[in-house]
């Protein structure tokens, strides 16, 4: 290319424009290009023996070496956490913001900094690095320096939960990191962060920029290595919660890692996202869109729009025009001002994308690449369009993670949120439509925890960010994700007086205790019924012995009813709340002489059990959304749905009451239930079909199988189509395990906890996920 | 009429493709939306996706002054002040900088000179020779509210006088009551009266109300005829903006594709820095493609940007930031 003025008159090229990478490199020279780790406030020494190097992918030189952290360094990060925790946790609200202000404020003052050196690690376009990365992580830092401002008041019942794990990935190596510290230390926890073995160097200048603001020693302790630093981490037991960003595969090898052992756990993972435009959007806004969504960090995004549908009448037109604005893409140096792509993170994962792409190929799908001249050595993809691919291609269902685009059509918007939701994940969406009645309404729809309408890839800390389905539980950012940093603490619970000497059970004509399911009495799969017993062991009853297809069955019947019951107003399932607590209270006596028999305290709980259903009836039409402050110009509404399928499988402590406290908040939110009651005294729950069935609940939102407790749980747990699982005793290893198969919300709770105080409102969040949809508006 | 029309100036619009506009339809238009926030967020992410540093900025700017419709359009306007800009526009940087730019022997001139119909003649008179067209401002310029067969006759009376573009504002209130038909009409008619002048219909875009306003009176004067495109008078309260300049390149774009024809785009107003000016060639070359950044595809109507382009020049060549007494007044 000349460079003579009159010849650039002839092209009216752009020309080189180059982000000097020589402040990087001197960082890391001052270095030496070795590194050891950071942990109780001090850099480690780095350890040749267990060096590894850290490359750019542009052009696979050496950046510098890290060290693969030990057993003895993880254990020395996690007691120097767990020494700092309830300082940390005891100094002031005011202290913690200010630190977290002036990390906020550091990383602005050295952006570029920040920005050169995460593009020479990640591959990621120089433009990206400074104009979003960078911004949001000192966005993110300073909004949590808020909350830590604010404190307790905020968060009824909340404590520190003490010291959280963290692991994060390779595509947002900084950003992923204050998304992870910025919550945990506005709570009042401490971390060990593990950065991706990749690209773990920012991490290690900001380890030098907490030193400089004065983080205390422990607070924050990052140590480096691969994925068996991450497993060692995942197993610690010093460790109080884990948080994990990453790919859904090791997302669930980490709920069976961690299964049974009482940790939280909060998993961010991937997404097959849809990208839905209609024949009435602004379609050179679209195609813009398209852009943002799959080409954004080349397309190495959990939530990148990577599963175009469109609208038949627009599809050709769209297609076409897609592929013109595709030539005006520019892969290159991300340090080039003008690259839109660079290479993606490894020859590990170039591979993996042309493998998922020459498979696309032989299932049938047209491959449309645009040619690019990239830098020879570097790990360059070019832009990858996959048209006319069936919902049954495995690259319609795979997430690919890389800059390549697979595209399908559809012909009416029911067509489109059935395509759309056709997947086990469940991160973000992307609609595109002028009219806002039905893009409303397909947001509402679509499974996902972040919907953008007319827009794509929007991030501010103020609004949460998160999965359903598969793409992993919990939320960052916000007032949503600042819960998932807290532990709650349930008051007391509600005094209940069982009688000294247990009355007789009340006898009559023989009672036939069947199942509930779909709204109808039904018998066991099994044909056996199993015996209940008084406290003096004599035998008062039977029950069903339901099995793992009544379970099936009664999943089914909720699955069917899911919609509707969520469907229906708060209004209308707050008066179905209080019409049962009418007809409870109408038969109090009934039910309290038959739990009194049991060695329960009757009365207690049945009244007990209709305040529980005033409380949730009053809180159906008042856990309301929110609608955060984001980006100029913008409604970004928080929006808390039902889990969907709920299994409910109860304690001993309070057969009625306790069915109740964790029944009534799933209802009050629009879950559809599979209840399992207490083992010990299941008729407490028999006693509710007859209230079920005179109280206008529809058929299948509350279905009951009696039986033997652990196998119908465990049942449930490994039920693909069970959203969640609450389940009083202790943590189930079994049944947390089980749970990885669609990783289902579990949620154990102490046998006491369903009758403390304020249970209620904790509950209804249990019962939630929260789904955050953009809709940017101007005339 | 017709020898008047024969003397127009040699050098006008030389080379610049004609657009013959299309009959009157509106699926041309009704169906195409535009959503503000996503022009925003397209506009808001190209400086930073696109730049050009040394010696192609130092290209680019010299184009944008190729593309320059250097105006003034002042009620104070006089022979002398409008021979003083013709010599500017003749001469736009100071031959010394031209050399530095190893540029001495092109003809370096602005695109076009603008000025009121009583001013042709000053200007034609100082710009004899150098190929630079007179473009004049018509058809009840800024206003547009004079009788409709005074607007007419004005350009008329402008193509007699030599004008070899005639920069025309429509009529708003077509606009907002929707009478497209009736723009159309009116376009057509403005356009069979400038004869072989080209055609500029101004939208006054800032008066429109919405940018599906704006796409869609862009659609219809290029369906009528329009040569280019042009924003704003330079007289209402919002100028050229560029969300509205990707709102009407993409209306050309289409047209483009849909005709075949080739439109020109010109942005007006406000546009005072070089800095906005490589924005706006960064917006054509992303948006219409590199055969857009060109005189007779593309023009800058401004006054006062040539000013800061100079010094920008000056420091290329110099490092040093200059000053603007050290360039030659228009």
């Amino acid at each position: 290319m000349s460079d003579r003025i009159s010849d650039i008159l002839q092209t009216m090229a752009y020309g080189p424009a180059p982000e000097s990478a020589a402040p990087a490199h001197a960082w890391l020279d001052g270095h030496q290009r070795r590194f050891g780790m950071f942990i109780d406030g001090a850099f480690t020494g780095p350890d040749p023996a267990r060096a590894f190097v850290s490359s750019n992918p542009t052009d696979g030189s050496a950046l510098a070496t890290l060290t693969q952290a030990s057993a003895a360094e993880l254990d020395a990060a996690v007691a120097a956490a767990r020494r700092a925790q309830p300082g940390w946790a005891a100094c002031p609200a005011h202290q913690r913001a200010r630190l977290l202000y002036a990390l906020a404020r550091r990383i602005q003052r050295h952006s570029r900094l920040f920005a050169v050196l995460e593009t020479l690690d990640t591959g990621k376009p120089i433009r990206e690095s400074r104009d979003i990365d960078i911004p949001l992580v000192a966005r993110h830092f300073l909004h949590h320096a808020g909350w830590a401002q604010l404190g307790d008041a905020q968060f009824r019942d909340a404590r520190p939960i003490g010291v959280i794990g963290q692991i994060i990935p390779w595509n947002f190596p900084l950003l992923m990191l204050a998304w992870k510290i910025a919550p945990a230390l506005a709570a009042g926890n401490t971390v060990v962060l593990k950065p991706a073995e990749w690209t773990s160097l920012t991490a290690l200048l900001f380890a030098e920029q907490c030193i400089a603001a004065g983080v205390p020693p422990g607070v924050i302790n990052i140590i480096t290595g691969d994925g068996d630093v991450g497993a060692a981490l995942v197993r610690h037991p010093g460790i109080d919660k884990l948080a994990f960003t990453g790919s859904t595969d090791v997302g669930r090898d980490i709920r069976q890692a961690t299964a049974g052992s009482g940790r939280q756990l909060t998993l961010e993972l991937g997404g097959k996202s849809p990208f839905i435009v209609f024949d009435d959007a602004d379609l050179e806004g679209a195609i813009e869109g398209v852009v943002d969504a799959i080409w954004f960090n080349q397309g190495q995004v959990c939530c990148a729009g990577s599963r175009l549908l469109l609208h038949e009448p627009i599809a050709a037109r769209f297609l076409d025009r897609l592929r013109e604005r595709m030539l005006a893409l520019r892969v290159g140096d991300p340090l080039e001002k003008t690259s839109d792509i660079g290479p993606v993170v490894s020859p590990v994962q170039h591979a993996r994308i042309d493998r998922l792409v020459c498979l696309g190929r032989d299932e049938g799908a047209t491959v449309w690449q645009v040619p690019i001249d990239a830098p020879a050595g570097g790990c360059f993809y070019p832009p990858t369009v996959l048209s006319g691919v069936a919902p049954a291609a495995t690259v319609a269902q795979e997430e690919i993670f890389g800059p390549v685009l697979v595209t399908m059509t559809f012909r009416t918007h029911d067509e489109a949120v059935q395509l759309a939701n056709n997947t086990r994940y469940g991160l973000a969406a992307s609609i595109w439509s002028e009219e806002l009645s039905r893009a409303l309404d397909v947001a509402r729809r679509i499974k996902a925890g972040v919907v953008w309408i007319n827009s794509t890839n929007l991030f501010d800390a103020a609004s949460g960010f998160g999965g359903y389905r598969e793409s992993g539980f919990g939320r960052e950012g916000g007032r949503e994700g600042m819960w998932e940093s807290l532990a709650v603490s349930y008051g007391a619970p509600a005094a209940l007086l069982p009688p000294a000497v247990p009355p007789a059970f009340p006898g009559g004509i023989d009672r036939t205790a069947k199942l509930f399911i779909a709204g109808r009495q039904a018998r066991p799969d099994s044909g056996y019924s199993l015996e209940v017993c008084d406290p003096a062991g004599r035998v008062v009853a039977e029950v069903a012995a339901g099995n793992r297809k009544d379970v099936r069955n009664a999943v089914e019947a909720a699955r069917a009813a899911a919609e509707g019951w969520a469907g229906m107003t708060a209004h209308a399932r707050a008066q179905i709340l209080y019409y049962l607590a009418e007809n409870l209270d109408g038969r109090a006596a009934v039910l309290a002489e038959r739990l009194c028999a049991g060695g329960y305290d009757g009365t207690g709980e049945v009244r007990l059990a209709v305040e529980l259903l005033f409380s949730a009836a009053a809180w159906a039409d008042k856990y309301d959304g929110a609608v955060h402050h984001t980006t100029a110009r913008t409604l970004t509404l928080a929006l808390p749905e039902p889990l969907g399928v709920l299994g409910i499988v109860c304690g001993d402590a309070a057969p009625l009451a306790g069915l109740v406290a964790l029944l009534a908040p799933a209802l009050a939110l629009g879950n559809a239930v599979v209840l399992v009651p207490s083992a010990r005294w299941p008729l407490a729950a028999i006693d509710w079909y007859a209230l079920l069935e005179t109280s206008d609940v529809p058929a299948g939102v509350v279905n009951i199988v009696t039986g033997a407790v652990g196998p119908l749980a465990l049942t449930l747990a490994q039920h693909g189509d069970v959203d969640g699982l609450w389940y009083v005793g202790t943590a189930s290893a079994a049944l947390e395990r089980a749970s990885g198969i669609n990783l289902k919300r579990t949620w154990c709770l102490a046998p006491e906890a369903p009758l403390g105080a304020g249970f209620t409102e904790h509950a209804l969040r249990a019962a939630s996920q929260w789904k955050n949809v953009w809709v940017p508006y101007g005339a | 009429m017709l020898e008047t029309m024969t003397r127009q100036h040699a050098g006008a619009s030389a080379g610049q493709p004609r657009n013959h506009g299309d009959t009157f339809d509106e699926a041309y238009f009704c169906s195409e939306r535009v959503n503000r926030s996503a022009v925003e967020r397209r506009i808001a992410s190209l400086p930073g996706r696109r730049t050009v540093k040394q010696q192609w900025q130092a290209a680019w700017l010299v184009r944008a002054i190729e593309c320059l419709d250097l105006t003034t359009l002042a009620g104070d306007d006089t022979p002398g002040t409008v021979g003083r800009l013709c010599a500017k526009a003749r001469q736009p940087v100071r031959r010394d900088i031209q050399q530095a730019l190893g540029l001495a022997d092109r003809p370096l001139h602005v695109g076009a000179v603008c000025v009121y119909h009583d001013m042709i003649g000053s200007a034609l008179a100082a710009l004899r020779g150098s190929g630079i067209p007179v473009a004049a401002v018509s058809a009840g310029f800024p206003a547009g509210l004079n009788p409709f067969e005074l607007r007419v006759r004005e350009i008329e009376a402008s193509v007699a006088a030599g004008a070899g573009e005639i920069d025309i504002v429509i009529s708003r209130r077509l606009v907002l009551r929707g009478d497209w038909r009736t723009l159309y009409d009116e376009v057509r008619a403005f356009r069979a009266a400038c004869g072989p002048a080209h055609l500029k219909t101004i939208l006054a875009t800032g008066e429109l109300g919405t940018l599906a306003q704006v796409y869609r009176a862009s659609m219809v004067c290029m369906l009528a005829g329009a040569d280019v495109i042009k924003t704003s008078t330079g007289k209402e309260s919002v100028n050229a903006t560029l969300p509205v300049g990707l709102t009407m390149v993409r209306a050309i774009r289409h047209y483009h594709q849909r005709t075949g024809q080739v439109v020109g785009f010109k942005p007006a107003g406000g546009i005072r820095s070089a800095r906005q000016a490589l924005d706006w060639l960064i917006l054509i070359k992303e948006e219409l493609g590199t055969a857009w950044m060109h005189p007779t595809r593309f023009r800058i109507g401004a006054s006062t940007l040539l000013g800061d382009i100079e010094r920008q020049l000056e420091h290329y060549i110099t490092g040093a930031y200059s000053a603007g007494h050290r360039h030659p007044l228009a």
